[in-house]
């Protein structure tokens, strides 16, 4: 008789094959000591190393160690009859589910998207009549604030002397318009984490804590720290909430709306369960709503209780997955108090979700900023919050078409991630991290040295913001604020027309 | 001190409060308190004892962390919300949402509670939320609980009429003790009904006891025995939920 788990193991295939050449292999081992998958093996009899493929996951961890350089992945060799509708990932999917009966989880953001609105997206500049500006030579600002801005300025005449008269609600600087997302200490390790930290504080940005608490080590960050409260309230104190800059409201993720968080028990190292402030190795469930919000109402109340705990010193904002009704819904959120929205669009990344969740739920991230921007204007509250773009930001023209979109700044999670090593094999959920992100096995994480990683996300903001420069130059602009909301410099291609109407955008050929 | 609370609003109120605290005064009465909400929020002081007389609004405690609080007669929603420590005692009934996420310190109820009463409760290391409750409570308390103690005592109340249904869904730890009968159709998924053992009646009496003590009455300590003794099934309710 077949045995059943045989059965099951035989539907499944290896998506990559690993070539090795065994000219250049010198048995080292490296690639069995450093595949955190499994991959390799050595038999000692044969003294051969084994290769169980089927584990591979494209990390490529065992290439970029590889002393002679003779290991290479290749995607399987294993074709499908040609079937337009039912695509490899389908069949996969189902001999999966079929096997264990469980949704399916995955890690990073959607990996599929119909259309990708940024890439349909095209910057202007100046030709002749508003001459550009060159950044090597003139003055740029990348700076912006974040937090609501007054209604209106009263300016006070004392003799020669003039004098601001409006008190300034609480503001987070920014040297340049980008912050580090939420992610958790939990989903990714404290290597990664300390990493952020570092090269916000060094770049005159902030990083968010994630929903995880905040480890001991990093209230000296707090300057440049978001801290988070989402519906599990795990590591949420009055010192946690002291302890940064400003306060986000966890509502929902542009990878899981409206869903909840299960960060597994396996994940539950002693260091995490101390920062979350729960027993070790038990399952840390993030409940898909905050029990205490059910309404706008409601979210006023918890946006008002964090403003009387911390004593209105800090910027109180809410963070939304980017759904139908985001622009309505953001209008509350605004109405309610918040200081900054966040919208995370589809594309955000997660440290886990489930699948069908991932690639079917929400909407793209700059349509969702474009709707949610015009409607705030039109009910002349835009001032009253900031607002920040989220979810599948991965390059500098990504950040600032989403700025002229109308967001004041972006958040960056997975592209800070791929600064710091990330090769986007999307098993974040494994905590096998081989890169030492995300994961709390103290091996893999030690294979992520903070100083190294802290100065190659310093390098890339660096790099963002010499990118800022030289666009907003040449379009004949000389500050980021100027960009904020001036869709008269973006036109679309190959777009038609709602999705224009929805982005408040010309096609391209139009002139002003 | 006193502070007498007549048409203030919210925000002065607890402005005046924390400058008291600020200052080092660590007995304060508020009068004529009606509706203001975020009273104590934030508070760090263990010392501090705060009278409150008339009807506080919803979040009372939230993010508090040490101080106590007696109320002289109700209370609104959300109180003791993601509490760290300390203490509320209620002479009166309590609204909605009570102890939500709380991780630390008692709460003590004279009367009723509403809905959703000790959702995602949460305990660690020296860290143990307690909430007691003298009268019944509404649907869904203890979804979602990882942690902490809460008894219902139902004083005063018959048949089925001490916990509504929904009792406990998604509850991953903890322990609720509710006095009476608790019918199958009142659970939610994943928690249990255990039999009452000798550790359940020694911790039933001594929060009896000390709940007595609290309210100045007098509490049958035999009641301990007629207590349903609510469990999760699992630490873990949703390990198996997913694939990849």
């Amino acid at each position: 008789m077949v045995d059943e788990k045989d059965t099951h193991d035989m539907y499944l295939y290896p998506e990559y094959s690993i070539i090795k050449d065994d000219e250049k292999c010198t048995k080292c081992k490296k690639c069995i000591e450093q595949c955190s998958f499994g991959v390799f093996d050595h038999n000692s009899v044969k003294d051969k190393i084994i290769i169980n493929k089927s584990k591979c996951v494209a990390c490529h961890r065992c290439i970029s160690v590889c002393p002679v350089e003779a290991l290479g992945i290749k995607k399987s060799e294993l074709d499908f009859r040609q079937n337009s509708r039912w695509e490899e990932e389908y069949i996969k999917d189902i001999y999966k589910q079929a096997k264990s009966g469980s949704a399916l989880l995955s890690g990073m953001g959607c990996d599929k998207q119909s259309i990708d609105y940024f890439k349909r997206i095209v910057l202007n500049a100046s030709q002749v009549t508003n001459p550009s500006i060159d950044p090597l030579r003139e003055p740029m600002e990348l700076k912006t604030y974040i937090g609501r801005k007054p209604d209106k300025l009263d300016i006070e005449k004392d003799n020669d002397n003039y004098k601001l008269d409006t008190q300034i609600p609480p503001q987070l600087e920014l040297e340049i318009p980008i912050m580090f997302a939420a992610m958790s200490f939990g989903s990714i390790s404290y290597s990664a984490h300390i990493s952020l930290a570092r090269a916000a504080k060094e770049s005159g940005i902030y990083y968010n804590t994630g929903e995880g608490g905040l480890h001991e080590d990093l209230y000296d960050y707090g300057d440049n720290t978001i801290v988070q409260v989402a519906s599990g309230r795990f590591g949420v104190h009055k010192d946690y909430l002291e302890a940064g800059e400003g306060i986000e409201i966890k509502i929902g993720q542009g990878a899981k709306p409206g869903i909840g968080g299960h960060l597994t028990g396996e994940k539950i190292s002693e260091e995490v369960s101390r920062t979350r402030m729960i027993p070790q190795e038990t399952d840390a469930l993030s409940p898909a709503p905050h029990h205490d919000i059910y309404s706008i109402e409601d979210l006023r109340q918890l946006i008002y209780a964090l403003k009387e705990t911390t004593e209105y010193n800090k910027p109180v904002g809410v963070k939304i997955a980017a759904v139908h009704n985001s622009s309505p819904i953001s209008s509350g959120i605004v109405r309610a108090g918040a200081d900054f929205v966040v919208i995370d669009g589809s594309g955000g990344g997660t440290g886990a979700a489930p699948k069908t969740i991932r690639d079917n739920v929400g909407i793209p991230t700059p349509l969702a900023i474009a709707s949610v921007d015009e409607r705030l204007r039109e009910e002349g509250i835009r001032q009253k919050t900031s607002l920040i773009a989220s979810g599948g930001i991965r390059s500098s023209s990504d950040a600032i078409k989403a700025i002229a979109l109308g967001a004041d700044a972006v958040y960056i999670g997975t592209a800070a991630l791929v600064a710091m090593g990330c090769r986007i094999c999307q098993q974040c959920h494994t905590g096998k991290c081989s890169w030492g992100i995300a994961t709390q096995n103290p091996e893999l994480t030690d294979r992520l040295n903070p100083e190294i990683g802290s100065k190659r996300l310093v390098n890339m903001l660096r790099a963002w913001s010499l990118e800022f420069k030289e666009v907003l130059g040449g379009m004949g602009i000389n500050a980021i604020e100027s960009l904020k909301g001036n869709r008269d410099q973006l036109r679309g291609i190959n777009l038609n027309k709602v999705d224009l109407e929805v982005l408040g955008i010309k096609s391209a050929g139009e002139a002003w | 001190m006193e502070i007498d609370a007549k048409g203030m609003y919210y925000k002065e109120l607890n402005e005046k409060i924390r400058k008291a605290v600020e200052s080092g005064i660590n007995e304060i009465t508020l009068r004529n308190i009606n509706g203001q909400k975020y009273i104590g929020a934030g508070l760090q002081d263990n010392d501090l004892n705060l009278k409150i007389n008339g009807v506080p609004g919803n979040d009372l405690a939230a993010f508090m962390d040490g101080p106590s609080i007696d109320v002289g007669t109700n209370v609104q929603d959300a109180v003791g919300n993601t509490m760290n420590s300390g203490k509320i005692t209620i002479e009166g009934n309590a609204g909605d949402v009570l102890g939500h996420s709380m991780r630390g310190g008692n709460i003590y109820v004279k009367g009723d509670a509403g809905y959703r009463v000790g959702i995602h409760m949460k305990a660690y290391k020296t860290f143990f939320p307690v909430m007691i409750i003298g009268g019944s409570v509404e649907d869904y308390i203890g979804e979602y609980m990882a942690g902490g103690l809460i008894i219902v005592l139902g004083i005063g109340k018959k048949g089925n009429g001490v916990a509504g249904n929904y009792i406990g869904t998604g509850m991953h730890g903890g322990e609720v003790y509710i006095r009476g009968p608790v019918k199958n159709h009142q659970l939610g998924k994943g928690v249990k009904i255990c039999n009452l053992k000798d550790r359940d009646l020694n911790i039933l009496k001594k929060y009896l006891k000390k709940y007595s003590q609290i309210f100045s009455i007098d509490l049958n300590l035999n009641m301990v025995q007629e207590f349903t003794k609510l469990i999760p099934k699992s630490h873990r309710p949703y390990e198996k939920i997913y694939t990849y």
